[in-house]
């Protein structure tokens, strides 16, 4: 035993020496002095302090200010129990609706030759590049009372604006690239032949859907759904201006917070935020975890 | 099972992939599908088994229109350029997946499929790597599995996409006569694709010559090799001297210079001289049809190969036997002992 931790020790010096020498050398590549990389490091570095982990302190600090049991006791006022039930309501449809959508768009994407291919992969991308608020006023210019299909949605009792149907709506087109989008790369990057095996094999549609074409992607899909999610939830600008902000009925959760905070409840206010900011938090993790998976999936797809 | 094409026309937006193809595929056949990328060979395989389609032409096997059906029905083992294997199931489920997908009336039970499965893994001789990833496999062992998969489903025809056209030269020597072996074991009318014409001189029993979406020839390996039945087939397959040439009355011209050969039915006007390398008999200067100065050798085992500028002007490479050895800056008289002329 002692011998080769001699030996190890032995060997460690001139391994560290080497090292060392190969660091040098490294440092003698670049091109930038000393100073101007130290900078640069400590200007990002001050900057997502100040911009990025500073305010999350302070989300957290604001809500436990006046104690936990003022928290807890925020978050059970009837008010912010109905805005977060709404909230999960919301994203489980915009989620659910965006899962298929996006499915389907990044399958005719990416499995099939079509006139009006670039144009669709241009449209997608439409809810990123449009203002929230400009998203919101579309669905009123629909729906709302003077809108195109204002009078025979009175008609016939049906309530849009002013309602879930409208916050998800809203939702569901705003959040409505993430999925595609996740899914269209790795959808093409796959190709069509482990598909062309399945059906030659003589599986059907659907089994080569479920057998083959899901578990390929599953990774990306949950990558999608939970960025679709993250965005679902905390989202504000295109709910703010569909839903009306009936208190209790309404109001998402982002929308509460505003509420709150104008009305000078600033605990209430940022507990509420700490969910949001909480919901922020496990999104990044779990992102951080199903990008390793994708990348596992890509050099396993390697021949 | 019989498989005959008529007629296959495929177009991809301007481009001509097939222009009117025939052929009859005999049962039990191995038949070599054989041409340079974009000759078309891809997509009549593909338009065989009905993942691709044509816009004119027909298909059927043993005498019923096959284009009625889709891939699915038509019952044909696949076997993909890149072995297309299910990535995330492992070699055991990717054999047993034809087998699993059947429609419940006819399925089998567990206990069947994994006594069938064990047998196709072992007809490739790899039981052992039942339990691994494709991801864990190497280049030649895909190729099995890929087989073996598609060999599950009993099919009728088996067709194999350049199956060894990614694998490196010494594992694919082996799986060549282990194809062939194969075939003689399971005698399925198969149909492969290559672009490598040792491939398809070697293990086929037929091969059909492509190029530009046409049928340039159709005949035994001996055939195409031996009796070239175009200009393109000769340049193909073996190694070729070409040479530009003038045939008028009955004499053949290379330049302004008559050469020493038949021209007996040969039509008048610019034609194509083709002779292969090791068919040039070299004699002393001033025998044979043509005249050269050797420019450098250069021996590869049993043969010499001189490279000799002709007194026309051209320079030719010739594979000479050792023996009677070549030297840089000999002149000598070359003799072809077969050659063929192609009019064009």
């Amino acid at each position: 035993m002692t011998m080769q931790i001699a030996d190890s020790v032995s060997l460690s010096a001139p391994d560290a020496k080497a090292r060392a020498h190969a660091a040098a050398a490294r440092d003698n590549l670049r091109t930038e002095p000393r100073a101007v990389r130290i900078t640069i490091i400590a200007l990002a570095m001050i900057f997502l302090s100040v911009f990025v982990v500073l305010p999350l302190v302070i989300v957290f600090a604001q809500a436990f200010s006046k104690g936990i049991l003022a928290f807890f006791a925020a978050l059970a006022e009837p008010e912010a129990l109905a805005a977060i039930k709404l909230t999960l309501l919301v994203a489980a449809i915009s989620v659910g609706l965006n899962l298929v959508f996006g499915l389907v768009a990044a399958w005719a994407i990416a499995k099939f030759e079509f006139q009006g291919k670039t144009f669709l992969i241009t449209l997608i991308d439409l809810p990123f590049s449009v203002s929230p608020v400009i998203s919101g006023l579309v669905f009123v210019l629909l729906f709302g009372a003077q809108g195109y299909f204002g009078g025979w949605l009175r008609d016939h009792d049906i309530q849009i604006l002013f309602a879930v149907p409208g916050i998800a709506l809203a939702t569901t087109f705003v959040t409505f690239p993430f999925v595609a989008r996740a899914l269209i790369p790795l959808m093409q990057e796959q190709g069509t032949q482990e598909e062309e095996a399945a059906v030659s094999l003589g599986a059907s549609g659907l089994q080569t859907f479920f057998r083959v074409t899901l578990p390929n992607i599953k990774w990306g899909v949950l990558y999608g759904v939970l960025l679709c999610n993250a965005r679902a939830m905390g989202e504000f600008g295109a709910v703010s201006v569909v839903s009306g902000h009936i208190r209790g009925e309404t109001n998402t959760m982002p929308l509460l917070v505003e509420i709150l905070y104008n009305e000078y409840q600033f605990v209430a206010a940022f507990a509420i935020a700490s969910l949001l900011a909480m919901l922020a938090l496990i999104t990044l993790i779990a992102k951080t975890v199903l990008e390793r998976h994708l990348d596992e999936g890509h050099d396993a797809s390697d021949h | 099972m019989t498989i005959e094409v008529r007629n296959l026309v495929k177009k991809f937006g301007g481009f001509a992939a097939l222009d009117g193809v025939g052929l009859k595929v005999n049962d039990g056949e191995l038949l070599a599908l054989l041409g340079p990328s974009g000759s078309g060979k891809t997509t009549l395989l593909r338009i065989i088994a009905g993942l691709d389609w044509p816009d004119a032409g027909e298909v059927s096997f043993n005498g019923e229109d096959a284009l009625a059906q889709g891939a699915r029905e038509r019952h044909v083992g696949f076997v993909f350029q890149h072995y297309a294997l299910f990535r995330h199931m492992t070699v055991f489920e990717n054999v047993a997946f034809g087998l699993r997908v059947q429609p419940r009336a006819i399925r089998k039970d567990e206990a069947t499929i994994r006594v069938r499965v064990k047998e196709l893994l072992d007809l490739v001789q790899l039981d052992w790597l039942s339990d691994r990833y494709p991801s864990q496999l190497s280049g030649g062992q895909r190729q099995r599995i890929a087989l073996a998969r598609a060999l599950a489903i009993e099919p009728r025809i088996l067709l194999l996409d350049e199956p060894f056209g990614a694998l490196d030269a010494k594992v694919r020597k082996e799986l060549r006569k282990w194809l062939r072996s194969l075939h003689h074991e399971i005698n399925v009318t198969s149909i492969f694709v290559t672009h490598d014409q040792e491939e398809a001189l070697e293990v086929a029993n037929r091969v059909v010559v492509m190029d530009k979406g046409r049928i340039e020839q159709i005949g035994s390996p001996d055939d195409v090799y031996e009796r070239p039945a175009s200009a393109f087939v000769h340049g193909f397959i073996g190694e070729s001297i070409e040479l530009p040439v003038q045939v008028e009355g009955g004499v053949v011209r290379l330049g302004d210079q008559p050469l020493r050969l038949a021209a007996d039915g040969l039509a008048p006007g610019a034609s194509r001289l083709f002779v292969r390398r090791h068919d040039m008999l070299v004699g002393p200067s001033g025998s044979g049809a043509f005249e050269g100065a050797v420019q450098h050798v250069r021996n590869f085992g049993p043969v010499q190969r001189a490279e000799i500028a002709l007194s026309g002007g051209e320079t030719i490479e010739i594979d000479a036997p050792r023996g009677r050895e070549l030297r840089a800056g000999d002149t000598i008289g070359l003799e072809p002992r077969r050659y063929r002329i192609f009019a064009g």
